[in-house]
């Protein structure tokens, strides 16, 4: 079309941003919901106060993410028509239908029962006020299910034909499409990931309060979950990654070749490239630190096995290696030290000391925005790696976008980071704020509740959180 | 490959996923754009209150329309949110402020009136942009082949600005209803001084709308007043006149519902005059609702999804509604 590359690589930038920042707090919102269901369950079914606690606790925490959540969701709806025209006009008839299926099945779902969940635990019984968290987490699992259907079907497109005007359209069904090759190893992996981000933030939240008062029973009870949960999952988390590597070397190795910087191919055992400078220019690794054979071993699990590099790959279809090479790593370095976390949580819980050790609490202190990074990093990864394609292999990023002029997506890019930077930092602050009160006997519900849905004074719940709820 | 018949209910999901919208987030809106005339304390906490379980699900609608265009319409999706760039960015960045207001304002009290300025600016200018942008889709905007070409201020004409006007007050008028309906003493009071303000203002937007559309060009004259349409396109202002009347009539103080209801009522007519105007086009003298409909594949496996979901939201949505009912605080609580 007739933009320039300057409005091509500002609308990249603009996406990536948007999508980023909003990336963050579904990633917290799905694994929050969960672990309020899990709270208010175990409440029904064994009646202890600390669960109804927690649960009101980590509600008022839920509530801040979630309307962040919203309001930079909605703003990626959008974002393919302003700046991807091109994208939305022609893969618009297949990644469209599995959208609309996100707002019909996830997004109202969420929405209308987390009213209810919010500010109705007087205003309905328990069961049907467990039954609106039920529906608010199965809705967050519904929508992660079909965007990333999406995502999937853009880095491994299936079941399609193109039609005259140039559009992807259905080719026969739509399971083909939904299920596409990479799609149940990205859901996995990504759903994990949300739940292993969520326990890292609450024991974090936990850690914290135990520092000051290891005998806080709440305190112990999230940490307590949360170490289980980072236990159990973190060594899950890595095994379902290594799988979801291996479908990306089947479906784009161009993007493994990148991540892995191997620029050149290998007929005989290729090297594990710790770290290194990748330079894309000249295509070469500098300064790198290698284990011999470790990367067919990984990649191929075997230790001779060739592997083919960038060099392979015609130019103009390679990603660019500078910057998912580090992604990458950072992502996997962060998953080993989430393992080490949950193996340290273990190793303490059979002594007996999970409440003692000051240095593990640190340790999960520092862990706390572990999983965010992890879920960024790995998000850049896959799709950095996508390029150049939006729909890979077979629709230009630079064919996609919008017809724009550079200075309009500038100045919406400068309004963006502007807004973004200033309203979720400042969220972030109301979070951290949040989390650094300990969770009391008889937890107040959020203050914001409808006076008659809570029975709090508005002067109460000026007072913020603070303010004991008055029943009557 | 696409099907008339399912092009066509499609339109009609899409046109009622909008309206949708537009009762439901037009009276959260509209306390937000009334919010800073009220009180601070008891009167705005009651007014935000009385739609804080609701609101999300409301603007759910818009998510609807958007995502639903995307997938019913490709063509017209990319093209209206290319044309309408400056505008629709405006409108999801102060739907941003609006959105957190909900939880910040009650988290940092230090910064209370920061963010009921947040949330009265953002109402403000996502009716306004919305406004904005419907007059700048009926003008009509410029297409080359499947993209639009036309300039970046083109969605900036003083009929557009009118609509925009319009919208705010429109909105307005609904939020007020709402705080009629659903909230009593001082708040009800000074909703309905401002009912008495608003809904003349509201009166005089759709009068001049409408007077000035069929002077847009893009045939709409003669989609209102070619022999035998007018027959059926005169019922419409007839029917508003009928309603204002009502409404007028409903502005008692024993009637809490029905200057709510009437407003949504002759909110529904000047959406039916909208549709006049515009069918059978989605982008007015470019784009009709066959040329940018997506395969019939594409549109019957969403069918089927809609046909089902759709009332299973509404009964949900309702009961939600249901849940929070009746008035929101109660006089002399303190």
């Amino acid at each position: 079309m007739f933009h320039d590359a300057d409005a091509l690589f500002l609308a990249r930038i603009q996406f990536g941003f948007t999508i980023s920042f909003h990336f963050i707090f579904p990633s917290f919102s799905i694994g929050l919901a969960s672990f309020l269901a899990v709270l208010e369950g175990l409440w029904l079914k064994t009646g202890k106060a600390v669960y109804v606690d927690l649960y009101k606790y980590w509600l008022k925490i839920f509530a801040v993410v979630f309307a962040m959540g919203v309001v930079s969701g909605i703003v990626m709806s959008y974002q393919f028509g302003t700046n991807w025209a091109v994208f939305s006009d022609r893969a618009g008839p297949v990644v469209g239908p599995l959208m609309a299926y996100e707002v019909l099945t996830a997004f109202f779902l969420e929405a209308g029962f987390l009213g209810v969940m919010l500010f109705g635990m007087k205003k309905v019984g328990k069961r049907l006020h467990f039954f609106a968290t039920l529906m608010v987490a199965v809705g967050t699992f519904i929508s992660a299910f079909w965007i990333l259907s999406v995502n999937s079907w853009m880095q491994t497109p299936a079941g399609f034909s193109t039609n005259s005007a140039g559009q992807f359209v259905p080719a026969a069904g739509w399971l083909p499409i939904i299920f596409n090759p990479s799609f149940p190893y990205r859901l996995v992996h990504t759903v994990i990931a949300a739940y292993l981000t969520t326990a890292l933030a609450v024991g974090a939240a936990g850690a914290w309060h135990l520092l000051r008062d290891s005998k806080h029973e709440h305190a112990r009870k999230m940490f307590s979950m949360a170490m289980w949960m980072a236990a159990l999952v973190a060594p899950v988390q890595i095994f379902v990654g290594d799988q979801h590597g291996l479908n990306t070397l089947e479906h784009q190795p161009a993007k493994i070749m990148a991540m892995e910087g191997h620029y050149q191919s290998h007929e005989k055992g290729a090297p594990l490239i710790l770290f290194g400078i990748p330079n894309d220019e000249e295509q070469r690794m500098e300064h790198a630190i290698e284990i011999p054979r470790l990367g067919s071993l990984i990649l191929k699990h075997d230790l001779d096995a060739p592997i083919a590099g960038l060099d392979t790959i015609a130019p103009e279809n390679r990603p660019q290696a500078k910057v998912i090479f580090w992604s990458f790593r950072v992502m996997v370095g962060l998953g080993f030290l989430m393992l080490a976390l949950g193996a340290c949580s273990l190793l303490a819980r059979l002594r007996g000391r999970l409440y003692d050790w000051r240095w593990l609490k640190r340790f999960a202190v520092l862990m706390g925005p572990a999983g965010f990074i992890a879920v960024i990093a790995g998000w850049i990864t896959t799709e950095v790696g996508r390029q150049p394609f939006t729909v890979y292999g077979l629709l230009r990023t630079a064919e996609s976008a919008s017809p724009l002029a550079a200075p309009a997506v500038g100045a919406s890019l400068v309004a963006f980071v502007i807004v973004y930077f200033a309203v979720f930092g400042l969220g972030s602050g109301y979070l951290l704020k949040l989390m650094s009160r300990a969770p009391q006997p008889h937890e107040p519900e959020p203050a914001n509740a409808p006076a008659h849905a809570a029975g709090i004074t508005p002067a109460q719940a000026l007072a913020g959180g603070r303010a004991e709820t008055t029943h009557g | 490959m696409a099907d008339p018949v399912l092009t066509i209910i499609w339109g009609g999901i899409l046109a009622f996923a909008v309206f949708m919208y537009v009762v439901m987030d037009g009276f959260d809106l509209g306390i937000g754009i009334l919010f800073s005339t009220m009180q601070v304390g008891r009167q705005r906490d009651t007014a935000m209150n009385s739609i804080a379980p609701v609101w999300d699900g409301n603007e759910t609608w818009l998510v609807l329309g958007g995502g639903g265009l995307l997938a019913a319409f490709p063509l017209a999706y990319s093209i209206i949110m290319s044309a309408l760039y400056a505008p629709l960015i405006a409108m999801l960045l102060a739907l941003v402020f609006r959105g957190v207001a909900f939880e910040f304002r009650w988290r940092d009290p230090g910064h209370r009136a920061f963010w009921d300025f947040a949330f009265t600016g953002g109402s403000f200018l996502a009716a306004l942009t919305q406004g904005i942008m419907l007059g700048a889709l009926l003008q009509g905007v410029q297409v080359e082949g499947r993209a639009y070409a036309g300039g970046w201020w083109d969605w900036l004409t003083p009929f557009s600005v009118l609509t925009g006007a319009s919208v705010v007050t429109g909105y307005a008028l609904l939020g007020a209803c709402w705080l009629n309906w659903k909230t009593d003493g001082g708040t009800q009071v000074r909703a309905r001084r401002l009912i008495r303000v608003l809904a003349p203002l509201t009166l005089l937007a759709i009068v001049a709308v409408s007077l000035a559309t069929p002077f847009l060009g893009n045939q709409y004259f003669q989609r209102w007043f070619s022999m035998p349409r007018v027959l059926f396109t005169a019922q419409v202002p007839l029917v508003i006149a009928i309603l204002t009347w009502r409404f007028a009539r409903s502005l008692r103080p024993n009637h809490e519902l029905a200057p709510f209801v009437l407003t949504i009522a002759v909110f529904g007519l000047a959406f039916v005059g909208l549709g006049i105007s515009m069918y059978p086009y989605l982008v007015p003298n470019s784009i009709t609702l066959d040329m940018a409909a997506a395969p019939a594949s594409s549109q019957g496996f969403m069918l089927v999804g809609a046909a089902v979901l759709v009332p299973l939201i509404l009964a949900y949505t309702a009961w939600s509604y249901w849940v929070f009912r009746g008035k929101v605080a109660h006089e002399g609580y303190h």
